[in-house]
């Protein structure tokens, strides 16, 4: 499987797969682990996928307490936890998410309160229909 | 070298014990890897495991001290070389991390006896210039911009591999020289590199040439 280019694979991909990467909600980091799938850890992506699972959901509750915050609300910590986001979504190749991710860190920096609460909605939209279709996805397989 | 008894798998050169690096009974590479994302920690395991490496794999760069034996407390008298802790071949870190950040590591690393001489790689999502070159001047081999690719892996390995091949048999400056010459080797593809030093041989890498920062600094000069 190493070294194999990623449109030998597209050939292999079931549609669900080559959807989400069509529409960009998963980038060619998904493709690298997948990659690294063999016999002798046949549910490697799974176990990245879940691990992933615990910590963004652990993160968007942090975020939404901080962002609930009724007199002041903690725009670095928020930043600090979208950092880790970011990291971890790029590492398994979400890439709609980590975009979301990005633009929800730079209203932070701007202390722009209105501009977090949309960012908020969007990630949390997005991360659950990531999750939705990673769950169909290992379904199929 | 010392009492080794005769062993099934192929063995390197006999003269591989210089410096105080020594293959014990294991040819693996051990990789020591830091990095606060327990995903990411995750996946550099696997990919370090693809390939044949031992990993450890803590979440801090205390932790990581700790392992090694350079915390102040535990300082080891620079006699034991590194034996009376632990073995390891590459030290490969995240650079973000809360508490002491990879450069912090790095640096603390580069001014142990015990581990100065044990190459550490750097890894970051930001890809900063000037980031990657304070990295470089505080000794680190290499950066590496996530998210972390199995090409990126299989370059350091093959950079590890031939660095243990060709340690015992030249000195000190000739091995620093050829580390360098490495680094470029793999961008140019020059003719003149030795026969034992390899390329990713991966055929779908031109992405991973490109994306490293480092062949971006060395190929358009900028040193």
């Amino acid at each position: 499987m190493l070294g194999l280019g990623a449109d030998l694979l597209w050939a292999d991909m079931n549609r669900l797969l080559a959807f989400l990467f069509h529409q960009g909600v998963l980038d060619e980091q998904f493709l690298q682990l997948q990659q690294l799938q063999d016999e002798t850890s046949p549910n490697f992506v799974s176990e990245v996928v879940n691990i992933y699972f615990h910590e963004s959901e652990k993160l968007l509750r942090n975020l939404r307490a901080l962002l609930m915050e009724k007199e002041f609300s903690d725009y670095k910590k928020m930043g600090i936890h979208l950092n880790q986001f970011v990291g971890s979504s790029s590492s398994i190749g979400a890439k709609r998410v980590r975009n979301v991710c990005v633009a929800f860190r730079a209203a932070t920096e701007q202390n722009n309160r209105a501009g977090c609460l949309r960012a908020l909605e969007m990630l949390e939209h997005e991360y659950c229909y990531l999750k939705n279709k990673l769950h169909e996805l290992f379904q199929v397989k | 070298m010392d009492s080794n008894s005769v062993v099934s798998w192929p063995r390197l050169p006999e003269n591989i014990d210089g410096f105080g690096i020594k293959q014990k009974q294991s040819e693996e590479v051990h990789v020591l890897a830091v990095d606060d994302s327990i995903v990411d920690r995750k996946v550099i395991e696997h990919l370090l495991k693809v390939l044949a490496c031992k990993v450890t794999a803590v979440d801090s760069g205390l932790r990581a001290l700790q392992l090694l034996g350079l915390l102040d407390e535990q300082k080891i008298p620079s006699e034991t070389n590194g034996f009376g802790g632990l073995k390891v071949d590459l030290i490969i870190t995240d650079y973000c991390m809360p508490g002491m950040t990879g450069y912090e590591l790095l640096k603390k690393i580069k001014e142990s006896s015990s581990f100065k001489e044990t190459p550490v790689v750097i890894m970051s999502s930001e890809n900063v210039l000037p980031r990657i070159d304070r990295c470089l001047e505080e000794g680190a081999e290499d950066f590496i911009v996530k998210p972390v690719k199995l090409s990126d892996v299989k370059r350091l390995k093959d950079f590890m591999t031939t660095k243990e091949v060709i340690r015992g048999e030249l000195s000190q400056e000739e091995r620093e020289g050829i580390n360098k010459r490495k680094l470029l080797d793999t961008s140019d593809v020059s003719p003149s590199s030795p026969p034992s030093i390899s390329s990713s041989p991966l055929p779908s890498s031109p992405s991973s040439v490109i994306d490293s920062p480092i062949r971006r600094l060395k190929m358009t000069g900028t040193d």
